[in-house]
């Protein structure tokens, strides 16, 4: 009994419950022959009691309207989604003055609209701790967030076949309204992103086109009222694949 | 975020109690909540789905808690006189009798104290997760709880209160 070893963190994990079995035989052990220990102990445990007895209450209490109002409707102004906005806007301009000069000028409007993709591409892809403003795990409410927003149901491909997982998703500003980016990374972290906008004039469809603008390969489209645009900085070929299966999942 | 807020809702009453018990006052302690809701669906991309979605809202509400806390630590420091720096030795010798119930021993803790010993004692969380709630080692956790707790019983016991405060002349 009294080479018994019983630490402070033991008598603390025997007040809390959160001692196994034998180690609690133990302490009841060491206990039993300190009785000043034991009041110790004791104390403790009325304290957790007296807590509860003070503060479950609150649990049965009705919660306050304020506290009830549905989460989504209250979100408010953020610092972040912000300052996003102002780096994409100060990035865009300083990447497209780059890319003007030395690629093939924006002379139609769908060069104007994989080169706005490819910005977002550059913009989006590469960061780290916010890559996207809603997750892959919460796709319906990513789909429906963003096809509201467009004013056009969205489809979102699984690319995972491909070896790409879907990311998430956010909402960008555009030429000339709301435009969705869907991003999907492989296993070592490359990434794609889908570029989505509504066409309000030319509801057409069209080939695949490809642009290239620095390192990042666009293969873009018109499909009725979206247009898409593909971008990662892959090789044109595996490009065109993924491309591929993208159209395929939303044309089947 | 819809279903976010269904997630969240049977949370609500354990984040108001443990809040209750940190300020110990309910518009505060509301006060407290809302904000963590509120900070929570802001950063609602930093939760993944399967991860632990009360763990996460504690420790939202603990960096929330802990701002406030310091946002008034700074007002407060602020007028420094003698006539204010007397004033806790007496209200310690008046208030000596009504410190008796818990309720008001739990306003002596230090908040670190308090936080620690509350997500233990009574919202039963393991050692493991205060210590990742809070941020802080395990050793800590137990420091900090050992302290909260031997401190609360010579609260309780009547026991006379070593006063911290250096009067400055």
């Amino acid at each position: 009994m009294s080479n018994l070893t019983i630490t402070e963190a033991d008598l603390h994990a025997y007040v809390d419950g959160a001692l196994p079995q034998a180690r609690r035989a133990e302490v009841e052990t060491y206990l039993a022959a300190r009785p000043q220990e034991a009041g110790r102990v004791q104390a403790y445990r009325r304290q957790n009691e007296e807590l509860h007895r003070l503060f479950d209450p609150v649990l049965d209490e009705p919660v306050p309207e304020r506290l009830r109002v549905p989460l989504a409707a209250r979100r408010r102004f953020f610092p972040l989604r912000y300052a996003a906005v102002v780096a994409w806007i100060t990035l865009g301009g300083v990447i497209g003055w780059q890319l003007s000069g030395m690629q093939h000028p924006p002379s139609t409007n769908s060069a104007a609209f994989a080169r706005r993709a490819a910005i977002a591409h550059i913009v989006y892809s590469p960061e780290v701790r916010h890559p996207v403003e809603v997750g892959a795990d919460q796709e319906t409410h990513l789909v429906n967030w963003l096809s509201k927003r467009l004013g056009a149901q969205l489809k979102v491909p699984h690319l995972g076949e491909l070896g790409y997982t879907l990311v998430g998703g956010r909402l960008l500003p555009g030429d000339t309204g709301p435009v969705a980016q869907f991003m999907y990374q492989d296993a070592k972290g490359l990434r794609l992103t889908l570029y989505v906008r509504t066409n309000a004039e030319d509801a057409r469809e069209t080939a695949f086109r490809f642009a290239r603008e620095n390192k990042i390969g666009v293969f873009y489209w018109l499909d009725g009222r979206l247009g898409y645009a593909l971008s990662a900085e892959i090789a044109k070929d595996e490009l065109l694949r993924v491309a591929t299966a993208v159209y395929r999942q939303l044309n089947p | 975020m819809e279903e976010f807020g269904t997630q969240v809702v049977p949370h609500i009453p354990r984040l108001r109690r443990y809040a209750r018990a940190l300020t110990r006052e309910r518009t505060a302690a509301d006060d407290l909540v809302q904000d963590t809701l509120e900070r929570a669906c802001n950063k609602l991309h930093l939760w993944r789905r399967g991860s632990d979605l009360r763990a996460w809202l504690f420790t939202i509400m603990h960096n929330v808690f802990i701002n406030q806390v310091r946002g008034r630590k700074v007002a407060a420091d602020v007028p420094l006189n003698d006539e204010i720096m007397e004033l806790p030795g007496h209200m310690a010798q008046a208030d000596r009798l009504e410190i008796r119930d818990l309720d008001a021993a739990l306003a002596r803790l230090p908040d670190e104290q308090r936080e620690v010993l509350l997500l233990i004692a009574l919202e039963q969380m393991s050692y493991q997760e205060t210590a990742k709630a809070l941020g802080i080692p395990i050793g800590t956790v137990m420091s900090r709880l050992s302290r909260a707790r031997e401190r609360l019983r010579g609260i309780m016991d009547g026991a006379p209160e070593v006063t911290t405060l250096k009067v400055i002349k």
